[in-house]
């Protein structure tokens, strides 16, 4: 299974896969990478099922026939991180992407991950919508993972985008504080999809399936909404639908 | 096998057409791979020329000491000079952090005992008299020791030369000190480490290419200075 670095780091694969390895006698072995990557792992047929975050690309992989069988599995959220002093007043802003726009205006320094990752999709989307296209010398591509981003905004004095389950994690080693949270469009569902076997023959398409019925079923979802890190849920499941 | 070589036909194009992004990463490497083996040269040489030239009573334990620096791993060197210039670090105040000058510190410590090493076992391996008979005929230590300077050039050069490829090659100091930041601190080996990550590999054969050719390139300048 590929999937991305937040299942992992957070900890909740580790809770998981094993309830599920023992029903089915089987071992999971997971290759935790951004988006993007786990999405070409999928393509290439190195995997037998992805778990990823980002809508748009999930659903281009499965239109061009290397997935099926979409499934939505759970979603957590994105906040806006920034010095506490905030210097380009985000907090006044009516929304998400307003507050980018603002941090544009203001020259202050944001860190985008600039990596294609689910997180790097979600704020080029918030970009757009605001309507600014972010260039300049404010604006750092830095092009490594979450924890790491948040770890330069804080060197820097910048601001960045999060998800909200590597924001606990580093709640403690970084001093921004969450300036802007829980508008609709910073909701980042997660979705599983299994590698298409009418591509690659060899994928292990039965397992795959068993996976996704287990984590979309009774009991993946219970471990998913009874996962915490330090007392706060990470993950939030919702009614099964189809794609 | 198809994969690879459509990747390498994009990477072919991606060079031919110069791309920004793609001749921006060049730069950044060979400007900060330059500045720091000047760094690493004004203090690796008159090390190795020092420790080579006198005799003292720990003599021995300082070149092993000097040995085992070119091991030190590029992550060790960047986790140390990480500490210092962090916020919370001595010289957090010069907000070096995320800066291709970190880099810079960074590689230059890092290439510093390769060019002494280099140095001294090139000094060490000289014809001994010519020190003597230098001051023999009349010449300071210091026009002696420029003498024997211009006879063990080559080894110096060759010593100037394997720190930069050191450098260039590196990653470790350039991730975590430069932060691999777009049109800023991104160089070559941080690119490479990026794209692949994204699964852009024609981008990360592209730069492996460059990167090559400057290593061939500083070897050929070399061969051909040592002919001469």
């Amino acid at each position: 299974m590929s999937t991305t670095t937040s299942t992992e780091n957070s900890g909740l694969l580790r809770v998981l896969l094993p309830p599920f390895e023992k029903k089915f006698g089987c071992k999971v072995d997971v290759i935790a990478v951004g988006t993007g990557k786990a999405l070409k792992l999928g393509e290439a047929g190195d995997v037998d099922v992805v778990f990823v975050h980002a809508r748009s690309l999930e659903d281009k992989f499965v239109s061009a026939g290397f997935g099926v069988n979409r499934r939505d599995v759970m979603y957590n959220d994105f906040v806006l991180i920034g010095p506490p002093e905030d210097p380009a007043r985000v907090r006044g802003a009516g929304s998400a992407a307003e507050a980018l726009s603002k941090i544009a205006a203001a020259g202050s320094i944001f860190v985008s991950r600039g990596d294609e990752s689910g997180t790097h999709q979600k704020e080029k989307e918030l970009w757009k919508n605001g309507g600014v296209a972010p260039k300049g010398k404010w604006y750092l591509e830095a092009g490594q993972g979450m924890g790491e981003v948040i770890n330069m905004a804080t060197q820097v004095r910048g601001y960045t985008l999060a998800d909200r389950g590597t924001c606990i994690a580093y709640g403690k080693k970084t001093d921004l504080v969450i300036l802007r949270q829980g508008d609709g469009n910073l909701r980042n569902p997660y979705g599983v999809i299994a590698v298409n076997p009418a591509r690659h023959p060899h994928v292990k398409y039965d397992m795959a399936m068993k996976f996704i019925g287990f984590v979309t079923g009774e009991e993946g979802r219970g471990i998913i909404a009874d996962f915490r890190i330090d007392g706060k849920p990470l993950f939030f499941v919702y009614g099964m639908k189809e794609t | 096998m198809g994969f690879l070589l459509e990747s390498l036909k994009a990477s072919i194009h991606l060079i031919v057409t110069w791309d920004p992004a793609f001749s921006h990463a060049v730069w950044t490497s060979l400007y900060v791979s330059a500045w720091s083996i000047v760094f690493a040269s004004l203090l690796g040489i008159p090390a190795g020329l020092a420790v080579g030239l006198t005799e003292f009573s720990l003599k021995r334990p300082v070149i092993t000491m000097l040995n085992s620096l070119m091991a030190v791993p590029t992550v060790l060197i960047g986790l140390l000079v990480y500490g210092f210039v962090s916020r919370q670090g001595p010289f957090g105040g010069l907000g070096l952090l995320f800066t291709p000058a970190a880099i810079i510190v960074g590689d230059a410590l890092l290439a510093a005992p390769i060019v002494a090493n280099l140095a001294l076992s090139s000094v060490r391996g000289s014809n001994t008299a010519i020190l003597p008979t230098a001051m023999t005929l009349g010449g300071s230590r210091f026009q002696s020791v420029l003498k024997l300077l211009s006879e063990i050039r080559f080894g110096m050069m060759a010593a100037v030369i394997s720190g930069f490829g050191r450098v260039v090659s590196e990653v470790g100091v350039a991730m975590m000190l430069g932060g691999n930041i777009f049109g800023y601190t991104r160089t070559m080996t941080t690119a490479i480490a990026l794209e692949t990550s994204k699964g852009e590999f024609a981008f990360g054969i592209a730069l492996g290419l460059i990167l090559m050719a400057v290593a061939l390139a500083v070897n050929i300048v070399f061969q051909f200075l040592q002919r001469r």
